[in-house]
């Protein structure tokens, strides 16, 4: 690493960490969050971001050299999953060339992958539920799986006995393809991280190291489906939260295992069902609430810093989510209203995000311009302010929006 | 009303499935009429609508409604006689749809949901649909509303597309045209060329009596 680029590297981390404790830094930060606007910045189709990384990897680079932020997102482990999609046969989401068109971002499919009746299972074991149930259902690779020995049951000679099971063709196929998806991730991974180390280098922290998901979320999104969640919130009470509790002491020790790793302290937390009108104010501080604010208390004390994504608006959430210790979060907003945000959490948790999708998509470069002067205007006094998109730097973006986000924090968001 | 006829209303209201089932079956057996119980249901649901609108309900007790009145209406239905008509008139016809590209289906289906409660008649043509699609549904539906859904930012040029194919068809005059999901606002509305947008459901409900009144008149 040059001298300059280290230097670049760290006032850029620092300026960032001043937003986070709430001092106010030098100018503005500027921090992106992204999935496939590089790959449209460079000319690629979303298709090409997910099968070929390392030209993903290189469209990364240019945009990151070109934009220069104070921290980009390091989304390879995200995007560059096509191969391995395919060697699982994962059936989660539709991907460019897998149910959607080529130049479409992937898309999650909300299904219900386990029924109210297999609460109990999963509260009782719930690897053995994963295992045989869980895991053929959501990608085709692991369907061997559903005779997995159980191993708990039979100990001693039955130990031995048990092994019998892997000697099925349908074990034998089903290894055969997680090896195979095993390799492709391992590829990625290993043309993926070094770019951080480049991008480091060149004077550019990453945005987060890590990531997880509420609770509530790892129920709603990966088990019951949100239907099946809303419904159990009335049928189920008491096997919910109890599923809620286990799920977030299954991804807490795995959260902070895998952050730590990783150069970057911040863990990004996307949050789907908790926002407004999803689901009533007692609702959210009965089932939303409590886990997440545990599962961001122990990543604080694992010295990690949650930078959680409040999807859609979420205006009648702030005083009870400003229960959280100050200067030790980031949350950032799509469409809650900035200055409530400031007046409610401006002394407690440092705030990102906002400027509109549909401003960066079809918007004007002006118009942009505007609303950044109107956003650090509102919000950045005393600190406690990173500029990006709404939903981070939407895949249809306009270059010429988000370069004028960019220039505007820049110009307008110095201080003094 | 009967204690009877309240207590069902109540159940559903209250979210207690098991009860709002168990009193219409009661009801049913006791040589109640399918018809009085199923405007109960109504009423009910119109008391939900309401509840949703006015912030006190979200979308699990809208989704727990439809459960307890899909229910209610499979016990029901089999004793209502042929010619028996359970309801009046629709407000009007919605054509509704995921525009093409994009395959999220919740909020579409909640604005169907709502829309349905309120009297509408909604034809929904699913997730994924194709202008032409739209096109020939106005054409063999006569809606009075189409209504287009769109999660990810790729759906504002989709809806855009959409709105110009119907317009390049000749249809644009014949139907009101709204969009809404996620990421769509003021700014989305101008690019596409739509009538108007809802920021959620009740919205999207308040626009098609508006309209649908202004049609009347």
């Amino acid at each position: 690493m040059s001298d300059s680029a280290a230097k670049q590297f760290d006032e850029r981390s620092q300026r960032i960490q001043d937003a986070v404790e709430l001092r106010e830094p030098d100018q503005v930060p500027f921090s992106t969050i992204w999935h496939f606007w590089p790959a449209r910045y460079a000319e690629m189709t979303c298709q090409e971001a997910m099968y070929e990384h390392s030209r993903y990897n290189a469209a990364v680079r240019k945009a990151v050299l070109d934009l220069e932020p104070d921290a980009f997102s390091f989304m390879q482990p995200t995007v560059s999953m096509g191969p391995a999609f395919e060697k699982l046969d994962f059936r989660m989401l539709q991907w460019p060339g897998h149910g959607v068109g080529p130049d479409s971002t992937f898309q999650f499919l909300d299904r219900e992958y386990m029924a109210a009746e297999e609460y109990d299972e999963f509260l009782f074991d719930p690897t053995g539920f994963f295992l045989r149930k869980y895991l053929p259902r959501v990608a085709g690779a692991f369907e061997g799986f559903a005779n997995f020995p159980d191993f708990p049951a039979s100990p001693y000679f039955g130990l031995a006995h048990a092994t019998s099971g892997f000697a099925t063709p349908e074990m034998a196929q089903t290894f055969e393809q997680l090896a195979s998806a095993g390799r492709e991730v391992t590829g990625m991974l290993g043309s993926a991280i070094p770019l951080v180390k480049e991008m480091a280098d060149l004077g550019f922290p990453t945005t987060f190291g890590g990531f997880t998901m509420a609770p509530y979320d790892y129920i709603a999104d990966y088990m019951r489906g949100s239907r099946g969640a809303m419904l159990d919130m009335f049928r189920h009470e008491e096997k919910m939260l109890a599923a809620i509790d286990k799920a977030r002491r299954i991804i807490t020790p795995g959260t902070i295992g895998r952050a730590t790793m990783l150069p970057s302290r911040t863990v990004f937390i996307p949050l789907h069902w908790g926002l407004d009108g999803f689901m009533s104010g007692k609702q959210f501080e009965k089932f939303y609430w409590p886990g997440l604010r545990d599962l961001m208390l122990d990543l604080i004390e694992a010295d990690l810093t949650p930078l959680v994504l409040w999807e859609g608006v979420c205006d009648s959430r702030l005083e009870v989510i400003g229960d959280v210790p100050p200067g030790k979060i980031i949350y950032h907003f799509e469409r809650t209203d900035p200055l409530k945000a400031k007046a409610s959490l401006g002394d407690t948790v440092c705030l990102r995000g906002f400027v509109p999708a549909s401003l960066l998509t079809v918007g004007k470069p002006t118009e942009v311009a505007d609303y950044c002067k109107w956003l650090i205007d509102g919000c950045a006094q005393g600190g406690g302010l990173i500029v990006d998109g709404a939903i981070g730097i939407p895949d249809d973006a306009r270059i010429e929006n988000v370069f004028a986000m960019r220039d505007t924090v820049r110009s307008y968001g110095a201080s003094g | 009303m009967s204690n009877e006829e309240r207590s069902l209303i109540d159940a559903i209201v209250g979210m207690r499935e098991v009860e709002a089932v168990e009193l219409a079956t009661a009801q049913l057996d006791a040589g109640g009429q399918p018809l009085d119980i199923l405007r109960k249901c109504k009423e009910a649901m119109d008391i939900v609508g309401r509840n949703f609108e006015e912030g006190e309900f979200f979308i699990p007790e809208l989704v727990m409604a439809g459960e307890i009145l899909s229910q209610i209406t499979a016990v029901v239905k089999p004793r209502i006689s042929g010619d028996a008509v359970i309801s009046g008139e629709p407000l009007g016809k919605v054509v509704l749809g995921t525009v093409h590209g994009d395959i999220h289906d919740i909020g579409k289906n909640i604005v169907g949901f709502m829309l349905d409660v309120n009297e509408f008649e909604v034809c929904d043509l699913g997730v994924d649909v194709p202008p032409d699609r739209f096109i020939e549904a106005i054409q063999s539906e006569s809606p009075d509303v189409v209504a287009l859904s769109g999660f990810l930012t790729l759906s504002f040029d989709s809806m855009k597309n959409t709105i110009d194919e119907i317009e390049k068809a000749g249809q644009r005059d014949a139907v009101k045209i709204m969009i809404g999901g996620g990421q769509v606002d003021e700014t989305i509305l101008r690019y596409t060329g739509a009538d108007s947008f809802g920021a959620n459901a009740m919205n999207a409900v308040t626009l098609c009596r508006q309209w649908t009144a202004e049609s009347n008149t």
